[in-house]
């Protein structure tokens, strides 16, 4: 019962500080608000006991995306623009919200050990990796070995998306040539 | 900012301290919550640190741009070379048991190799990221100054001294 009162206290912090975001029309407060929801985000996955996830969540979502977001509006305005409404945004933007709650209203109960995701691969993790793997943290021997090349694509990804990155914005990397030593 | 004592000093004192609790955060994901990716994000948060208090040059100094591509690449490496290593070993592809006589003392150094290599990865993308933002001039008071000025041409009747000759003369048809 105690935990009801923490999570819905941190999912209305979550809720004020989304709409504070939306309504602010400053990038600056926009990023600094962002990063205060990843860390809200964070303590509520600490409550939920996914501690790698929270961890993960506080150190990328509240620390580095906000740095790189603030480099990020150095090179733009940082005012958004206003403008009006539009009719059908705000249609397809309520019509996507209703349906996203109707599939809420299929998934099972938070806690329901007959949920799908329980009677799956995941008892066999919990019983047999300790004798298999041999490592106490079961998130990283799933993370690691048993779901090892899902890991090996999200590092590749991440090297992927780099490495566009240094295309778009090239000249970073080596010192500007002058014109007739190129 | 990088004038300001107490952020110097502070920084100086916590930058180390980052540094030590990525290692541990990267070694210590087997026994406790942790791993590459975070470990790699801390990491980078240090470099990040450095550079934003003592200046970019500073920050290209401690890791400089093309070490930084090499570790890039290094990470992704090390993570498909712990897959092929289980390949040539008569495993599957990304197969730790196969890496040591016992399956379990296997599947270690196989963790162990695999969260170093995202964590390489990871770190220096950051740092990457971060400083191919960060070492581009800084567009913004400039853009804004241009856009209020066009703004200005645009909507009064008063030519300023730097606007150029078609706009100038597009005034004079409206004073007209």
């Amino acid at each position: 019962m105690n935990f009801f009162v923490v999570d819905a206290f941190l999912m209305v912090l979550l809720t004020i500080i989304g709409v504070m975001a939306v309504k602010q029309h400053r990038l600056f407060g926009v990023i600094i608000l962002s990063g205060s929801y990843s860390l809200v985000a964070a303590t509520w996955f600490v409550v939920l006991d996914a501690v790698d996830v929270a961890f993960t969540e506080a150190a990328v979502g509240a620390g580095v995306s906000t740095v790189l977001a603030l480099a990020t509006l150095s090179q733009v305005r940082s005012n958004e623009k206003k403008r009006p409404i539009e009719p059908l945004a705000l249609t397809v933007s309520i019509g996507a919200g209703l349906l996203l709650l109707l599939a809420v209203m299929d998934m099972p109960l938070f806690k329901d050990p007959s949920a799908p995701v329980h009677v799956h691969v995941g008892p066999h993790y919990i019983g047999e990796s300790g004798a298999e793997i041999g490592v106490p943290n079961i998130v990283t021997s799933v993370l690691a070995s048993y779901r090892s090349f899902d890991t090996l694509g999200e590092t590749v990804v991440v090297f992927a998306a780099a490495v566009s990155v240094f295309l778009v914005l090239a000249g970073w990397t080596r010192k500007r040539k002058s014109k007739d030593e190129a | 900012m990088h004038d300001d004592p107490v952020i110097r000093v502070v920084s100086k004192v916590l930058i180390p301290t980052i540094m030590l609790f990525g290692l541990y955060v990267q070694f210590h994901g087997d026994y406790g919550p942790g791993g590459g990716f975070q470990a790699g994000v801390i990491f980078a948060s240090a470099f990040l640190l450095n550079a934003i208090v003592f200046g970019m040059n500073k920050g290209r100094h401690v890791w400089s741009p093309a070490f930084n591509l090499q570790c890039i690449a290094l990470g992704v490496l090390v993570y498909g070379g712990t897959g092929i290593a289980g390949l040539l070993l008569d495993g599957n592809f990304l197969d730790f048991n196969v890496l040591l006589a016992n399956p379990v003392a296997g599947q270690h150094l196989g963790i162990l190799l695999v969260e170093f290599g995202v964590g390489l990865t990871v770190a220096s993308v950051m740092v990457g990221l971060f400083f191919a933002f960060a070492s581009r001039p800084a567009h913004n008071r400039l853009m804004h100054q241009e856009d209020t000025r066009l703004l200005k041409s645009s909507t009064e009747a008063t030519a300023e001294p730097t606007t150029t000759g078609a706009s100038v003369s597009k005034k004079g048809e409206v004073k007209k």
